[in-house]
């Protein structure tokens, strides 16, 4: 998947996704087809549109943010009043941890390596080919593994959610007003207070959010297909037993 | 040197390290280095191009920002991030001249006997540098101080910011009557909310790295006494 950061003066903060993207994207071998495209929709069309539209709206939040008045501290006070924390910062928090679990599967498969590797060991076969084999071979997700990947998914959903509800809070509305009255000291009475580009910034907003709610979709479908799967698994093995073949005849009849 | 350089250099350690050092290692990156560069760097940005005074008077304004904040921020927390990976490096370094020392005998023992194992020495000096060294001996004793200096760094940094800004807390208004302000004179900060926020969030992830060192310094006791 090309990254390809537009040329702009300070390159740091872009290495440092990209370098989050190397960290998060060496997950997606042992992530299910659908795991692949919300990983896909995450850096396509949150990350990078945040880094490469998003920010450049929101980079003259306080300088554009005027007040009618000539008080000294009016300004400052009234934008630290009305933005507590800016929408940049809470997406960026909110990628950060919504990436996270993720991690939680690549350290479980490397764990599995790791006593794969040993049992390997114990049986004598210590063959460089068979323990590289190890390292290639894609985990199926079963047994525990399954149950970290559900897992994983759950906390996922529930940081997009609690994100989602304190945008909702600090910001009632998804909308971005165009005038604020502010009489916080030291403005000497009720002043009006202009915010800079608000249909721009809702428009972002709303885009944000509607990838988040996407993700979420994703998500919930993710776990519903692992738990069929499961299910179904569940099901062939134990067709044997007369339980098992009581529910498939009953399910062939649905 | 960059932070991108600095993970190369650490991650190479990693091999090295406990499951808890790793997910430390983890939870340093993505919580702490990541966050100071994507987030936290945005926010300090303007941190005295927006710090305005209640007045004309020319020089008020530097000297009052200088006597409310001696060290930004930003900076204490490149430090303390600059200083908490130092002593994994120790790790690498001593790993570094086992390897060394052990190459060398290897050297030895092929020359002097003459007799070539089923692999070649180019292979046995690659299994060598591959190896994933077993945490006993002097090496238990390095890893251990270096995670006793990792501890103390954090909890030193944490402690300095506590006291040069009274508290996580950032005020909205300060007073100022240093010379040359005229009398005594409000000053504002810019964005003081979120930098609270940010400035506990850091605070946060250092205290669950303490955490993490604190556990990992149990696991390395037990393991040593139960052998």
């Amino acid at each position: 998947m090309p990254l390809t950061p537009p040329a702009e003066p300070d390159p740091e903060p872009k290495m440092n996704w990209a370098s989050f993207y190397a960290v998060i994207s060496g997950v997606n071998r042992h992530s299910t087809g659908i795991g692949r495209i919300w990983l896909s929709v995450l850096f396509i069309f949150r990350i990078l549109v945040l880094v490469v539209a998003a920010e450049s709206v929101w980079g003259d939040e306080k300088s554009g943010f005027t007040c009618n008045t000539q008080q000294p501290g009016c300004n400052s006070v009234c934008y630290d009043h009305f933005f507590p924390i800016s929408h940049i910062r809470l997406w960026a928090l909110q990628l950060i941890l919504v990436s996270t679990p993720a991690l939680l599967v690549a350290m479980h498969v490397a764990h599995r390596r790791h006593v794969d590797k040993r049992i390997y060991k114990l049986s004598g076969r210590t063959n460089p080919k068979d323990l590289e084999q190890i390292k290639s071979q894609k985990m199926k997700i079963t047994g525990a593994l399954w149950w970290t990947y559900v897992i994983s998914l759950f906390f996922r959903v529930i940081f997009e959610v609690t994100f989602m509800y304190l945008f909702y809070m600090i910001y009632p509305g998804y909308k971005m007003i165009r005038l604020v009255k502010c009489d916080s000291y030291p403005c000497p009475n009720t002043v009006d207070c202009f915010v800079s580009r608000p249909t721009e910034k809702t428009v972002f907003t709303v885009f944000m959010l509607a990838v988040s709610g996407v993700c979420i979709l994703l998500n919930i479908a993710e776990v519903v297909f692992l738990v069929g799967k499961a299910c179904s698994k569940h099901l062939h093995d134990a067709g044997d037993t007369s339980m098992g073949a009581w529910i498939q005849q009953k399910l062939r009849l649905l | 040197m960059s932070w991108p350089a600095l993970y190369a250099q650490l991650v190479g350690a990693n091999r090295h390290s406990t499951s808890l050092g790793k997910i430390w290692l983890s939870v340093l990156f993505i919580f702490r280095v990541m966050v100071l560069m994507v987030a936290a760097e945005t926010v300090w940005g303007d941190e005295q191009s927006d710090f305005v005074c209640n007045t004309l008077q020319p020089g008020c304004e530097n000297v009052c920002y200088d006597q409310f904040f001696p060290v930004s921020h930003i900076r204490l927390w490149c430090l303390q991030l600059v200083f908490v990976a130092a002593p994994t490096l120790l790790v690498s370094m001593y790993v570094a001249y086992r390897n060394h020392g052990d190459k060398k005998k290897l050297l030895q023992i092929s020359s002097r006997t003459g007799f070539l194992s089923s692999k070649s020495p180019e292979e046995e000096l690659e299994a060598l540098k591959r190896r994933r060294l077993p945490i006993t001996g002097p090496l238990w004793w390095t890893y251990f101080i270096s995670v006793v200096a990792k501890l103390l760094i954090e909890v030193g940094f944490m402690y300095a910011l506590y006291v040069v800004y009274d508290g996580f807390q950032m005020p909205r208004l300060v007073q100022c009557d240093q010379w040359p302000c005229p009398n005594l004179v409000d000053c504002f900060i810019s964005r003081p909310t979120e930098k609270t926020i940010f400035t506990v969030f850091m605070a946060t992830a250092s205290s669950i790295c303490m955490v993490l060192n604190g556990a990992e310094l149990a696991y390395l006791v037990t393991k040593a006494i139960t052998r």
